[in-house]
């Protein structure tokens, strides 16, 4: 036994002294291409990395992301891109994960090279993108909602949030129900950031036209079963029930409050009506429930831009109308796009040089960046869920009040704690 | 014919296959320092490789506990969770340099596991592992609501090390290059230290504890006071891990808290073969390799993960180190 | 008071659905000492199956009775092919085969139905709210009771009341003994996961109407199942009865006056349990080592 060991041992200690030693100046190899990274800048193809959750409960969403993009990159190809060189959308998919999401953001500027990053779906996320891309100077275009991201902690000169934040939706809600439907109002809020956010901004609307919170009740992120807060609110009989969560949270907890008979004796309005939320929940749950959104399609009829974007998303995906945050992914691409083409390069400062500039309308109306922030100036819809006189089945909103872009509806620079 | 001349090459090429494999398990130190020098080269990035070095050390605490003292816990995200928000806490609250913040992470961790373990000792088998769920879920909880400190939902941001100085140079943190070999020598420390215990009279007494707990309680040993030990020992590597883990990633997702992590490292501790010292090393390779490449051609990813655990379980049932080291001792 | 009257009347209609969600892990645990990973899933199979015959006959009553034979049916061939190979091992095998199997059948489901889950109504029949003279509640969670308490008896009156359920039950406490008395044991290995699966799968329908499906619904449920069977033992089919309207109760009665902790409430209930109690409410001492 133990003569056995010497001898194995004798022999491939050999072997690996010499395959030590011929590997031994090779892990130099792998930080080459960091290095080569400025020099590579300004030739080759335009590479904009794209993490998006893939999968998780946001599949859905993402996947009209990535279609989105595709197509603001198609455009820019088949127009014979910048300067020769043509543009590659490099998806990853961050699984709603915000380590992940960190990870694959290095992989795309590390190895890929990505010029830059746009793409997510979650605060966390974009937060954690954010902070990796704010280290090392790439340019970051976020596609998803967040009031943090606009903060002094978190901003950056090449951080650019093209998406609406919770305070400019929840403040159009309150706009649109307080009074027109009551002044008392029961906020149930997910527990998280996305909730505490839109209830602050519900709240701070609302307080000048009288808004009366009669409880702001706190429910676990991801609750299924609403029921143990159901009676309670049916008890304190508000005009209005605000519903401060997303995507399935919010599919459920409507579902549930239909269930419980809130329906006919509240209005219910959430800050974040989304389309596929709506088809996903159906016509019974969400009849009555009205909400804000960055884009429904349905605006074409008075927006030019909305019609020409909804016209070539449904040639591209065969008649599929685009949903809310896909149209986002396409805004965030093509200003990249866009601001390439008018920087003649993909250096970093010109590029966000170009972008700051950008007066544009790709899907909404007019958009242009606050230079304080960075955060996109853009127009916010009201929406109200209809059952009745659809003129297709993905006819499921009524366009009720259109916001125009204003700098005023957003929290000031001075609060965001930028200096002036 | 040909078959007949082929033999004999087969069998020679197969025992240096073996020699290379006996050589790695016994002589751990050597071969851990040689692999982990090029390791990169075989992977796809070098952020990968850290992950992998990461939630490899993270995998190795956690069968400290689970694959040498037999106790499974479901709530070893609790130290690789609270091991990252000190660091990071430490970091970017309190301005502290990165090392020492490595050191109150490190140090938080192990507090943490001994009060843990202090509580939930006397239970055993699946009770055991709910007990340890459910008190990290206490853990997630209250860092969750701790938004001042920890970010809540929205994680702590601004974990930033862009230079670290290492004997008089400055180096690059931010360089992944760098970064992989500066915290693979943290990595490298941690596993000669763990050598180091597995070799002491300790390791034998969580040995015998695993192998017949009533014999090692007959022969006189504190049979709570030596798991305490175990769990504490096993929560002070987890937490070094998630320290790592905070500086690599420059944030701490509040996920690094969530049973899902917990989970992860049984995941790669039985595929790998617990109870084996690089096991569950080659499992956190293999999972998070297989994720991440696999990820890129399809969305429907989780259905080759799915299947690889269960070809694994059933053809495999040592974990794929553990198999290996089987084979070769036939 | 009223309002409290009603969240315990809440609570006790939530505990009904945790009953059944962790009756099914704790009888395959309880008999075949296999931790189920894949519970949430066949919860979640269930639900799509369930959805899926309503779509295609109409008639919920019949989607009631066919959810648990299909599952249970699917529950038998992954116990005929992937367990029984794992018997006599280690108790981690079956616990990360069943992780695996878990991650597969989410995936399936994906590919088959889609990503974003399918809205599903409340039947006709059970829609609307009743007065149960302290608050409203919905017919539909007062049909969820009942049901729930004639699953629990038919349960009862077969384990205790028939031969078979005898055999079962001995199984559970000597499978040698059954052997040696000519009872071909793993037929009623095969039959109890069959049940459990199959309860766990019309676990899974009787939410749809709650929560509609979608591929990731089992997730939470299996925490929470583990929760049931936790807090009332392992194995014991008494426990999981008391255990899961518990925490239906205290999860109901937290949300009142302390909503953000609901969730953390049931895990602080763990906790407390097991350090006071480490074999559970219910559980007999020494199971699981």
């Amino acid at each position: 036994m133990k003569s056995e060991k010497k001898t194995i041992a004798g022999i491939s200690r050999r072997n690996l002294l010499a395959s030590a030693a011929a590997v031994a100046a090779l892990p130099v190899l792998p930080s080459m291409p960091y290095i080569t990274r400025a020099a590579a800048q300004d030739t080759g193809p335009i590479k904009i990395g794209f993490p998006v959750p893939l999968t998780g409960p946001f599949a859905t969403e993402a996947q009209d992301q990535v279609r989105a993009a595709q197509l603001a990159v198609k455009e820019f190809n088949d127009a014979g891109g910048a300067n020769g060189r043509q543009c590659e959308l490099l998806v990853r998919d961050d699984k709603l994960n915000p380590g992940e999401a960190a990870t694959r953001t290095l992989e795309l500027i590390e190895k890929d090279n990505a010029h830059f990053i746009c793409g997510t779906l979650s605060a966390a996320v974009q937060l954690s993108v954010n902070n990796v891309t704010k280290a090392r100077g790439v340019i970051y275009v976020s596609i998803s909602q967040s009031d943090k991201i606009s903060e002094a902690s978190d901003a950056s000169p090449v951080t650019f949030h093209e998406a609406v934040n919770p305070h400019l939706m929840s403040s159009a809600v309150a706009r649109y129900a307080v009074g027109k439907f009551g002044k008392k109002a029961v906020c149930l809020v997910s527990d998280y950031a996305y909730g505490h956010e839109n209830l602050r901004g519900f709240q701070r609307a609302g307080q000048p036209l009288g808004l009366e919170i009669l409880a702001d009740l706190r429910h676990p992120l991801g609750q299924t079963d609403y029921s143990t807060f159901l009676p309670r609110i049916a008890a304190l009989k508000p005009e209005i029930l605000f519903l401060a969560n997303f995507g399935a949270d919010l599919v459920n907890s409507v579902k549930q409050a239909t269930d419980f008979g809130l329906k006919d004796r509240m209005k219910i309005v959430c800050p974040t009506l989304l389309y596929t939320s709506r088809i996903a929940g159906g016509d019974e749950a969400f009849e009555g429930i009205a909400g804000a959104a960055p884009f429904y399609w349905g605006i074409e009829d008075k927006i030019p831009s909305a019609k020409t974007f909804n016209d070539k998303f449904k040639a591209a995906y065969g008649g599929r109308y685009p949903s809310d945050y896909g149209a986002m992914g396409y805004s965030g691409i093509r200003q990249i796009l866009d601001a390439v083409k008018i920087a003649k390069t993909t250096e970093t400062k010109a590029v966000a040089a170009a972008i700051r500039a950008l007066k544009y309308d790709y899907y909404k109306g007019p958009q242009y960046y606050r230079a304080c922030d960075q955060q996109s100036v853009q127009s916010v819809f009201v929406l109200e869920s209809k059952t009745k006189n659809k003129r297709n089945q993905y006819d499921v909103f009524d366009v009720v009040v259109t916001e125009a872009p204003d700098e005023k509806r957003l929290r000031t620079c001075e609060e965001l704690g930028h200096k002036t | 014919m040909s078959m007949l001349a082929s033999e004999p090459v087969k069998v020679a090429e197969e025992s240096v296959f073996r020699r290379v494999l006996l050589l790695i398990a016994r002589h751990r130190m050597l071969s851990v320092t040689v692999l982990l020098l090029v390791f990169p080269l075989f992977m796809p990035y070098t952020s990968l490789a850290i992950n992998i070095l990461v939630l490899g050390l993270y995998a190795v605490g956690f069968n400290l506990m689970f694959g040498y003292a037999g106790a499974l816990s479901f709530g070893h995200a609790a130290f690789l969770g609270m091991g990252a928000y000190g660091c990071g806490i430490a970091f970017v609250k309190f301005g502290i340099p990165w090392l020492p913040s490595i050191g109150i992470g490190v140090l938080v961790a192990t507090a943490l596991a001994f009060v843990m373990g202090y509580l939930a000792i006397r239970t055993r088998g699946i009770y055991f592992a709910m007990v340890t769920l459910a008190l990290s879920q206490l853990v997630y909880y209250t860092v969750f609501q701790a938004r001042t400190w920890t970010g809540g939902d929205d994680g702590l941001r601004g974990v930033n090390l862009a230079k670290i100085n290492l004997v008089g140079f400055e180096f690059n943190f931010l360089n992944p290059t760098v970064r992989y070999y500066v915290i693979g020598a943290f990595v490298l420390f941690a596993l000669w230290l763990l050598s180091r215990i597995l070799e002491s009279p300790f390791g034998a007494v969580l040995e015998g504890l695993r192998e017949n707990e009533a014999r090692a309680r007959a022969c006189g040993y504190d049979v709570s006071r030596a798991r305490l030990i175990a769990f504490t020992l096993s929560g002070m590597f987890c937490g070094l891990a998630g320290a790592l883990y905070a500086l690599h990633l420059s944030i701490v997702p509040i996920e690094t808290l969530h049973y899902t992590m917990s989970g992860l490292a049984v995941m790669m501790a039985i595929l790998g073969g617990m109870g084996t010292f690089f096991g569950p090393f080659v499992g956190a390779a293999t999972i998070l390799l297989i994720e991440d490449l696999v990820s890129l051609w399809t969305v429907h990813w989780q259905l080759f993960v799915g299947a690889i655990f269960i070809v694994f379980v059933l053809f495999f049932p040592k974990g794929i180190w553990g198999s290996l080291l089987e084979r070769l001792r036939l | 008071m009223d309002l409290l009257l009603t969240q315990l009347a809440t609570g006790l209609a939530l505990g009904s659905i945790y009953v059944i969600v962790g009756l099914g892990l704790s009888l395959i645990f309880g008999m075949l000492h296999v931790v189920n990973f894949a519970h949430g899933a066949f919860f979640m199979v269930g639900g799509y199956v369930g959805v899926f015959v309503f779509a295609k006959t109409g008639n919920f009553w019949f989607s009631l009775v066919a959810v648990p034979l299909v599952v249970g049916v699917i529950g038998m061939a992954v116990e005929r092919v992937l367990i029984r190979p794992l018997y006599g091992r280690n108790i981690d095998d079956p616990l990360l085969l069943t992780f695996g199997l878990s991650y597969i059948f989410v995936e399936v489901i994906r590919i088959t139905f889609g990503l974003e889950g399918i809205p599903f109504g409340t039947p006709r029949e059970l829609r609307g709210a009743v007065d149960i003279g302290v608050g409203f509640i919905p017919l539909y969670r007062i049909f969820l009771v009942a049901l729930t308490a004639a699953i629990l008896i038919a349960l009862w009156l077969f384990l205790e009341k028939t031969s078979y359920g005898l055999i079962v039950r001995a199984g559970a406490r000597d499978p040698e003994i059954v052997r040696v008395l000519g009872i071909d044991i793993s037929r009623v290995w095969l039959f109890v996961f069959g049940l459990g699966t199959g309860i766990a799968g019309l676990a899974g329908f009787l939410s749809a109407p709650i929560q509609s499906v979608n591929p990731d619904m089992g997730v939470p449920v299996l925490a929470e199942a583990f929760v049931v069977t936790v807090v009332g033992g392992m194995g014991s089919l008494v426990g999981s009865v008391v255990a899961g309207l518990l925490v239906g109760v205290v999860v109901s009665i937290t949300s009142l006056f302390a909503p953000d902790m609901a969730r953390v409430s049931i895990f602080i209930l763990m906790a407390v349990v097991l350090l006071v109690r480490p074999q559970g409410l219910f559980g007999r001492k020494g199971a699981m080592g």
